[in-house]
């Protein structure tokens, strides 16, 4: 039995998860089903957002921030990171557009959170 | 002088909300001030996700959530002043405004929320001994640096508190390539979200250590280390655990302070837990017309319930910009037995609010409580609580059942009773 707290929001539920079998995970303390989802990826394959900022040219402030499309595997997290760097957006950037495309390879994208306008 | 019916102090979440809910009033004669070069406050800077749960029903990030209620705003088409900086208010609601396009301006209101959020606690307030030396930054200036500047603050890092800012913090140095090689905190838990601990800290092995706190700071131009120790039970440091960490960079995460010059100047009473003003269930203060909301009046822990308040401060504010002064009669709330605080302070017993939210905070890490609301002695709500903590802002719901028991009784505690 492996216990954990769910990261899906502020909630933090605390999980029960049992992992003897692996193609059965029973997870409880739970209080929605996205918890489950968690405590399951969890032992599998662990996922996560990851924000951070970019490089804007010619804009009102230097940097954007991005997140990822959809959360992605946590041992890809630093290499995921390693992609914005050296890049820059020019100005102006709305939020929602892609700041890298297929981050290493993964299928998401690095998209825009903020809009910055042309100085 | 120039008039408007409803003045909204701070762009932020708070005075975002406050204004959308002003205009769905009905109330077309609003102006927001804000300080900075762009709407949204705080939010900007909190690249991180994890805002809007309760609002949108969706996980946003700051920059997301601040957009959203800008959008509504400007949708609105609701007067908006940046770079303008409110150095004066006064209790006949004259505010003294200065910005680079205007210079001095004068307004005069007939209604102002004061939307102004908080301030971090810096190393002053805290008193740590040790050299001056650069690298010691609130956690909040540190994240305003990287996240909006451009400018990473340094290499080694230490963190003084766990709150959720310098949990964050931890984590967004980390992304950026420093080594943070500890957090400190002084309490024996963390007043962060779990979540935050969870994927800020130890998906990156950074050490969480409760009970331990900076004695030292040393450097000569830089840090070069500090000095940590654990503490006792009465929070004094334990010399004889005294540790040295070398590191170029130290982050004070200890705390927030509901920014109230603004509201001192106005006269506006204010209580010394919170920080910030003591207010009605109207979110109106003391000072007839002046509204608080956000965490001006409190520091709340999400957006998503600085929001909600906000709008009721917004809402509340139409209706005295109609109806005028009404004579008030109150009904006292206080917080006893385990609880801090309880916001608002004060019940009218006019209110025609059919439900009413209380917001608390406890003093201590309680398990298997209950939260429990007493009119004259008697118990009106009880709510059980498996686990509270100072960190987490409690929140009661009260019904009209409630209310009327309420505006017929002379006092109102909440108190944490064994469950």
């Amino acid at each position: 039995m492996k216990e954990m707290i769910c990261i899906c929001c502020p909630m933090g539920c605390h999980l029960q998860v049992d992992a003897s079998d692996l193609s059965n995970i029973k997870v409880t303390g739970n209080t929605c089903p996205r918890g489950e989802k968690y405590a399951k990826d969890e032992m599998v394959c662990p996922k996560r957002m990851v924000t951070s900022v970019v490089r804007v040219n010619g804009g009102t402030i230097n940097m954007t921030s991005v997140k990822t499309s959809e959360s992605i595997e946590k041992k890809l997290i630093f290499d995921a990171l390693d992609t914005l760097k050296g890049i820059t957006l020019d100005a102006p950037v709305h939020e929602g557009d892609v700041a890298v495309k297929n981050v290493c390879g993964s299928g998401v994208d690095f998209v825009v959170t903020k809009n910055v306008p042309k100085k | 002088m120039i008039e408007k019916n409803l003045i909204i102090i701070g762009g932020g979440p708070a005075g975002l909300a406050a204004a959308k809910a002003a205009y769905d009033e009905g109330e077309r004669d609003i102006l927001i001030l804000e300080r900075e070069q762009n709407l949204g406050g705080i939010l900007n800077q909190c690249i991180h996700n994890g805002f809007g749960l309760h609002t949108f029903k969706e996980e946003l990030t700051g920059p997301e959530y601040a957009g959203r209620y800008v959008k509504e705003v400007v949708a609105r088409g609701i007067e908006y002043k940046l770079g303008a900086t409110v150095i004066n208010v006064t209790k006949d609601k004259v505010i003294t405004c200065v910005s680079e396009a205007e210079g001095l301006a004068k307004y005069k209101a007939k209604a102002i929320i004061l939307a102004c959020g908080c301030r971090e606690r810096p190393r002053g307030g805290i008193n740590i001994a040790g050299s001056r030396c650069a690298g010691i930054f609130s956690a909040g200036t540190a994240q305003k640096l990287v996240n909006i500047d451009g400018y990473m603050v340094g290499k080694e890092v230490v963190i003084l508190g766990s709150g959720d800012i310098g949990l964050i913090m931890a984590r967004r140095m980390t992304f950026e390539g420093a080594k943070v090689k500890a957090v400190v905190e002084l309490m024996p838990y963390s007043s962060g979200l779990n979540r935050n601990i969870v994927q800020c800290l130890n998906d990156f092995d950074i050490p969480l250590k409760f009970s331990h706190t900076v004695v030292d700071i040393n450097g000569e131009g830089r840090v070069s280390s500090v000095v940590i120790a654990q503490v006792d039970e009465k929070l004094n440091p334990i010399m004889s655990t005294a540790e040295e960490i070398k590191c170029d960079t130290l982050l004070l995460s200890v705390g927030l302070l509901p920014e109230n010059e603004l509201s001192k100047m106005a006269g506006v009473e204010l209580s010394p837990i919170t920080g910030g003003g003591i207010v009605d269930d109207d979110m109106m203060t003391g000072v007839e017309g002046i509204f608080q909301c956000g965490n001006i009046l409190h520091v709340h822990d999400l957006v998503d319930f600085v929001s909600e308040e906000s709008d009721l401060a917004g809402r509340r504010a139409v209706a005295y910009i109609r109806n005028g002064k009404i004579s008030k009669d109150y009904v006292d709330v206080s917080a006893t037995g385990g609880v801090r605080y309880v916001v608002p302070q004060k019940i009218s017993r006019q209110t025609d609010c059919a439900t009413l939210k209380l917001k608390m905070r406890v003093a201590n890490v309680f398990r298997n409580k209950r939260l429990v609301v007493e009119a004259d002695g008697e118990e009106i709500f009880s709510k059980k609580r498996p686990v509270v903590a100072p960190g987490e802002m409690e929140t009661i719901s009260l019904n009209a059942t409630h209310l009327d028991k309420i505006k017929k009784a002379s006092k109102v505690v909440v108190s944490l009773k064994e469950a």
